[in-house]
């Protein structure tokens, strides 16, 4: 295992050795110590390494992450896995506003609690989060799946398009073009699969599922305000 | 009265009303009857103080004139030099503004990738992401980095020369996107990952950052991922451009975008292009006033956007201190847009040559603003590409003539000194003084 000290060496430095990881197979596996609530680590990596992050992170911890598979020992600020493509982001602690904000592709797990907008404008990517989730979570959010083992805030997947939303707990409030949905076997078993890929010992049988109402596909006078 | 011929009298004529026009009353109509606003793409077409109300004084006994033909009068520029290890070399001044894939057709994205190329400049992406089109088509192309993410990937980002971050368009400050279900093919669905036929709305904020502060980190961030290679822009709309130019500085930008309120748009509400922003030329001495307040005036360049038709449009933002200017509309025009050869289609879409701006019902005549295949056919994009670098190079040579006339070697010698406004409004704006006179509205002291 490689070990990197960010309090020794500056985060250009980090980032270009992680990037330059491509054609080094050998060091697949990273320890970053000494974060300190610094932004922008590990960000845009795109081969399939190990990162481990000893500590809590600023803002945008492994945005565009592509392969790589990233765990945070601690929380996470704002925009955790921003536009993830693939690969898997893990944080044992909580998570800040805009985790995982228009990702693609890839899983990104929250062990504790996410702030308010998880999951906004998610492409394809899916969060899995142990607690709660804020206001506004899964806003415009397009495809993928968010879980949520806790509670949902208000507004719970507001001008949603096509991305699932399963939730354990009390939803405060939905948000437009948001409603309830029977759940179905597929539904079930792609749940399963997701609480089971990230260690979760919740059931999928305890969920309920929120998609898009379709109400707001085509632009109609009456829904305007 | 009784009906008498001769006994009637003299009638004024029928008088329409300044306030209650024609166009104002068919608004209330169409508003009645609809219920819904009126969307159009382009931008502001209300009257407003533009470029045209400055005039270059030329030079004279105090000003030593260059030959027009022989003498050099450079007009390359780069952009990005603040921060970025690879910054932009451009040839000529003059930019082609980013336009989407969506809202534009894949042959018009190439008719101006080939342009811009055959000119020596760049072009620009748009909401929906990069096509390998205009990839492959552009020499330069800057990738823009919008508040939907529509189609925004590590490798497309990795394979711009430049990312453009946009916090605001002219027409629209503070308004977000819309493409209509019509216009929404296969392919343009697939890019943004949406269900085919379903309106788009493109949000107005980006989703995970708010304020300055936030910006800086995600400028950072860019800048780590892209190995602080290319150049980061900031596209903001006018609307504060004294604060928001200070501000892209603050958040760390190697270049300003600053789009005026003529600037066109794919699709918006008629109200918000008519009534919201400033005019092009009211942005341009505050935002450069920022940057010399910072002391960054030139070390992070300044493109200006918003109505730019011709080389003395080019010469005058230039010489009231932009670095270069990006256009959109026009050139749509040199590649085909509102061309009267179009005439009879334009009538049976109740419009006329020039003013067709449906763009978001995607049944463009000329092929340029459609994904419909038979339309997207008429234009050829190597045509397109070859009357694009045209119409560039005149703006070139025209904005050299002038400079040239005002005895600068270099078009970015050109200065306010070298202008005088035709209007108080102008005058105000441009702080240049009113013609035949040292004074501007505003000027204050003897010797400012
Ligand atoms: C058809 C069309 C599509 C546009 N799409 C975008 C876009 O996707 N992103 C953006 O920042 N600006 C967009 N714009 C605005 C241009 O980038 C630019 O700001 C404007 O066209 C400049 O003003 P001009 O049209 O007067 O030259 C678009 C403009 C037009 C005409």
């Amino acid at each position: 295992m490689q070990v990197f000290d960010l309090e020794s060496n500056s985060l250009r430095e980090l980032n270009a050795t992680l990037h330059e990881q491509k054609s080094n197979t050998n060091k697949g596996k990273w320890e970053v110590q000494n974060p300190r609530g610094r932004h922008a680590i590990a960000v845009g990596l795109d081969t399939a390494m190990d990162v481990r992050v000893m500590g809590s992170t600023g803002y945008y911890l492994g945005g565009m992450n592509q392969k790589a598979h990233i765990t945070v020992d601690g929380s996470v600020g704002p925009g955790v896995a921003e536009n993830m493509m693939s690969g898997t982001i893990t944080v044992e602690g909580d998570a800040s506003q805009y985790a995982g904000a228009t990702g693609h592709g890839g899983l990104l797990v929250i062990k504790g609690n996410a702030s308010s907008r998880c999951g906004i404008s998610m492409k394809g990517i899916d969060i899995v989060v142990f607690g709660d989730v804020g206001h506004m979570s899964a806003f415009m959010a397009q495809s993928g799946n968010l879980v949520v083992c806790g509670d949902a805030g208000e507004a719970l997947g507001d001008s949603l398009y096509e991305a699932r939303l399963f939730v354990r707990g009390s939803v405060k409030s939905l948000g437009a073009d948001c409603m309830e949905k029977e759940m179905r076997k597929e539904h079930l078993d792609i749940l399963s699969k997701l609480l089971k890929t990230s260690g979760s010992k919740a059931k999928a049988e305890e969920f309920r599922r929120y998609g898009s109402a379709r109400k707001l596909y085509n632009f109609n006078i009456d829904n305007a305000y | 009265m009784k009906d008498n011929k001769n006994n009637e009298s003299p009638r004024t004529e029928p008088v329409q009303s300044a306030t209650f026009s024609n166009s104002v009353n068919s608004e209330i109509r169409r508003a009645a009857a609809t219920g819904i606003y009126d969307i159009r793409g382009g931008g502001a077409k209300r009257k407003v103080p533009h470029f045209d109300d400055l005039l270059f004084l030329g030079a004279s006994i105090s000003r030593y004139p260059l030959e027009g033909y022989r003498e050099k009068c450079e007009t390359k520029v780069i952009l990005g030099t603040r921060f970025a290890k690879n910054p932009l070399e451009l040839d000529i001044p003059i930019t082609i503004a980013g336009m989407s894939f969506g809202a534009l057709s894949g042959n018009a994205k190439e008719s101006l990738g080939r342009g811009a190329t055959l000119a020596g400049t760049s072009t620009t992406t748009g909401d929906g992401g990069m096509t390998e089109e205009e990839r492959e088509h552009s020499s330069k192309l800057v990738y823009q980095y919008l508040p939907s993410r529509y189609g925004m990937n590590p490798l497309d980002l990795r394979k711009a020369d430049a990312i453009e971050i946009v916090v605001g368009q002219g027409a629209k400050p503070g308004g977000g996107g819309m493409l209509l279900g019509q216009k929404i093919s296969d392919r343009v669905a697939q890019m943004r990952n949406l269900p085919k036929g379903i309106d788009q709305r493109s949000s107005c904020r980006h989703p995970d950052w708010t304020g300055p502060d936030d910006l800086e980190i995600k400028i950072l961030e860019l800048r780590e991922i892209t190995s602080w290679k290319i150049p980061i822009y900031l596209k903001i709309a006018g609307a504060r451009p004294y604060f928001d130019t200070a501000l892209a500085v603050k958040a760390g930008a190697d270049v300003v975008v600053l789009d005026g309120m003529q600037g066109g748009t794919a699709a918006t509400q008629d109200v918000f292009i008519e009534h919201v922003g400033l005019p092009t030329l009211a942005c341009i001495r505050e935002a450069v006033r920022a940057l010399q307040d910072l002391g960054v005036h030139r070390d992070v360049q300044l493109v200006v956007s918003g109505g730019i038709r011709n080389g003395a449009d080019v010469a005058k933002a230039i010489a009231l201190g932009a670095d270069a200017v990006s256009i959109g509309t026009a050139a749509l025009i040199a590649i085909g847009d509102n061309d009267p050869k179009w005439e009879d289609e334009y009538q049976k879409l109740g419009t006329t040559a020039g003013a067709y701006d449906d763009w978001h019902e995607g049944r463009d005549p000329a092929g340029i603003t459609t994904q419909d295949p038979a339309l997207m056919s008429r234009l050829d994009p190597i045509e397109g590409g070859r009357r694009l670098s045209n119409y560039l190079k005149v703006l070139t040579l025209e904005a050299q003539t002038i400079a040239r006339a005002c005895g600068k070697n270099n078009i970015h010698n050109l200065e306010p000194e070298d202008l005088c406004a035709v209007t108080m409004e102008a005058a105000a704006m441009a702080r240049v003084p009113l013609a035949g006179t040292e004074w501007w509205p505003g000027k204050t002291g003897e010797f400012l």
